[in-house]
């Protein structure tokens, strides 16, 4: 039973950030976007997973790629939207955009656009639990793009010396940028940087929600009960380019229909149509998540642009420094 | 009011002694501070007295720990993050501007980075081209952050108390070759030095030189000379680079109609071309010569002696520049 309605709420955010990227990506194409955008479509269940397998007080940093997170992690999807059109009302108050969604609320902490570049921060978010003495576990996202910079190396190696609560997980999706993982890097299988730094490791593929949930779990528990961090490669596909303005013309057709032949979110859905305790309520959820899409729309469409004086006063905390 | 006589780096270990003794949140972290004591000798005693939770040793990785340090700051706690000199800091670049700086703004104001980088800047003795950066120029660049360089123990000590407790995040400048320069420094507890506030070094009515840390020291002497010579020369320590304490500025070039700016760095934009921009903004009527800039010659620092004292600002040179504007060559 409890599996079912867990299936049911996994169904709910996968779709819910997938409509929340193709409205983005149609938005953007009608120019109400600006930037750069890019998709978590395809990658989703990376995203619902982790965020089931930590408590409201963790911690999630990640990419530039963090629709999908910041949703997963709670943010309203009309604050999340706002955020894309340059509104007020927006995560961040319009002033971040799409790269920089940041929610004090629920421990969403960016959005960030320098490739690996997080990565320290997020280890320092680990430390500081530490410090103090909080059970709370950080999540940091990246893609496998980010492995040869340096600023990676040095997280994962500060974060194992000191064993701090932190899960790094890579999103392999395949291509750094249109660059494949065969040119990039000269050991494919990611997760196998864990050993250089006596770091616990898995490595699994993003066709289900469930396995991504449980497989971070253990991860996030071993880091809850001190025994340091992990990493953990999770291999995953996009299913529109890097950003929007990429054709993507570095890969096949017939290689993406064979990923989206393992796209968590179809998948589950037909496991819900086929299962009689549920089979009813998936056009239900439907209905909702596209009545919410369209309320962020609106929302989004109505609120206010932020002011000049909004800058200064964002700048810097208190008087502004000149 | 009471004070004691303190050597520079005797003054800032006192901040941050007092500053961790008042916050249990605020921590010390860097290449060698702990157990070696500090690379020059800054933190010593700090790891017996606050163990290694709040004293702690990093491996050699300046964007590991200076991020760690900003993820930290986000979090909760205030960071003091030394590098074992600023050099150091363009590996952690990358952290310092695109996180630490900019943070506050591209969160929409939702997340502070209390957070003090602090170490040795500018020119030793022939540490070579590598090791002899001035970098307040780079760092003073960048809104979101606040540039202080001290040139006295009290300011050390009174500025960094100030940092720490600043909710932004803090460049603060000391100098290796000031470590051991001695001054008094008041002894009540909560002695602090605010931000964006310079001070008048020497009186004068002919001339103001304006400058900051180690150079304050040369610039005093080059006033000595010219003072033998009938020039009565004003000497301001800016103290503090950003925010840059304007009214002072203005007010000593009322009085004195001439300036010359006098520091380490190169002559191509920084620090020093912002002070001129301000004053032929501000003061243009009250100005009877050009500003000019007394700075480092424009190359990599070389290890020769003789060639690095000619490349780093001497007495002489900031002499001939206050004659030149005096018009008495």
């Amino acid at each position: 039973m409890k599996r079912r309605e867990e299936g049911l709420e996994f169904f709910r955010q996968l779709l819910l950030i997938r409509r929340f990227e193709e409205e983005s990506a149609r938005a953007y194409s009608m120019g109400k976007i600006g930037g750069f955008l890019h998709l978590y479509i395809g990658q989703e269940a990376i995203a619902v997973g982790a965020c089931a397998a930590i408590q409201k007080d963790d911690y999630a940093v990640t990419t530039y790629r963090d629709h999908g997170l910041a949703l997963a992690r709670g943010m309203p999807p009309g604050v999340a939207m706002a955020e894309l059109y340059g509104k007020q009302t927006g995560c961040s108050q319009g002033l971040g955009g799409s790269m920089h969604f940041f929610h004090s609320e629920t421990n969403m902490l960016g959005g960030h656009g320098i490739v690996g570049g997080h990565r320290p921060l997020a280890a320092g978010v680990a430390f500081a639990s530490k410090y103090q003495g909080y059970p709370h576990v950080t999540l940091a996202f990246y893609g496998e793009g980010a492995s040869s910079i340096g600023a990676s190396h040095e997280a994962m190696s500060l974060a194992a010396l000191w064993k701090l609560p932190i899960v790094f997980i890579c999103e392999n999706n395949q291509y750094a940028m249109g660059t494949p993982l065969k040119r990039h890097l000269s050991i494919t299988d990611i997760s196998l940087k864990a050993d250089a730094y006596g770091m616990a490791k898995d490595r699994f593929v993003a066709d289900d929600v469930f396995t991504v949930r449980d497989r971070i779990q253990a991860a996030v528990d071993r880091a809850r009960s001190g025994e340091g961090p992990t990493l953990i490669e999770i291999r995953t596909y996009r299913f529109r380019g890097h950003s929007m303005s990429d054709p993507a013309k570095y890969r096949t057709k017939s290689e993406l229909d064979a990923e989206k032949q393992r796209d968590a979110l179809t998948r589950l859905e037909k496991q819900l149509l086929e299962d009689d305790g549920t089979k009813d309520q998936v056009a239900a959820i439907r209905e909702t998540v596209e009545a919410e899409i369209a309320e962020a729309i609106q929302f989004a469409e109505s609120s206010p642009e932020p002011g000049l004086e909004l800058l200064e006063a964002t700048t810097y905390d208190g008087d502004f420094a000149r | 009011m009471s004070t004691t006589t303190m050597r520079y780096r005797e003054a800032i270990r006192s901040a941050i002694d007092e500053e961790m003794v008042r916050d249990k949140n605020v921590f010390l972290m860097g290449e060698e501070v702990g157990h070696y004591q500090g690379a020059y000798k800054v933190s010593e005693g700090l790891l017996e007295k606050f163990g290694e939770n709040r004293v702690i040793d990093t491996p050699i990785a300046e964007c590991g720990f200076a991020g760690i340090g900003i993820g930290a700051a986000m979090t909760g706690l205030r960071p003091v993050i030394e590098f074992m000199t600023w050099n150091f800091s363009a590996v952690a670049f990358d952290q310092i501007l695109n996180n630490a700086a900019k943070m506050r703004q591209m969160s929409g104001g939702q997340f502070n980075v209390p957070i003090v980088f602090r170490g040795p800047n500018a020119s030793a003795r022939q540490v070579g081209s590598q090791h002899s950066h001035a970098m307040e120029h780079f760092y003073a660049h960048i809104p979101g952050l606040k540039v202080v360089a001290p040139a006295t123990p009290a300011d050390a000590k009174g500025l960094l108390k100030t940092a720490i407790r600043d909710n932004n995040p803090v460049i603060f400048l000391e100098s290796e070759t000031l470590y051991t320069f001695k001054g008094e420094v008041p002894d009540e507890p909560d002695y602090t030095v605010p931000f964006g506030k310079g001070r008048v070094a020497r009186e004068g009515k002919d001339c103001t030189i304006i400058s900051w840390s180690r150079l304050l020291q040369v610039s005093l002497q080059a006033a000595e000379t010219l003072a033998a010579d009938g020039i009565d020369v004003e000497v301001i320590d800016l103290r503090s680079l950003r925010p840059l304490d304007e009214d002072l500025l203005i007010a000593s070039i009322e009085k004195t109609h001439r300036a010359v700016v006098a520091y380490e760095g190169w002559p191509y934009g920084g620090v020093g071309a912002e002070i001129v921009d301000r004053l032929q903004r501000l003061a243009f009527d009250e100005l009877d010569a050009p500003v000019l800039r007394v700075c480092n010659l424009d190359v990599p620092m070389p290890y020769n002696a003789a060639l690095e004292q000619q490349v780093i600002p001497q007495a002489n040179r900031i002499i001939d520049a206050v004659r030149q504007v005096s018009y008495r060559q």
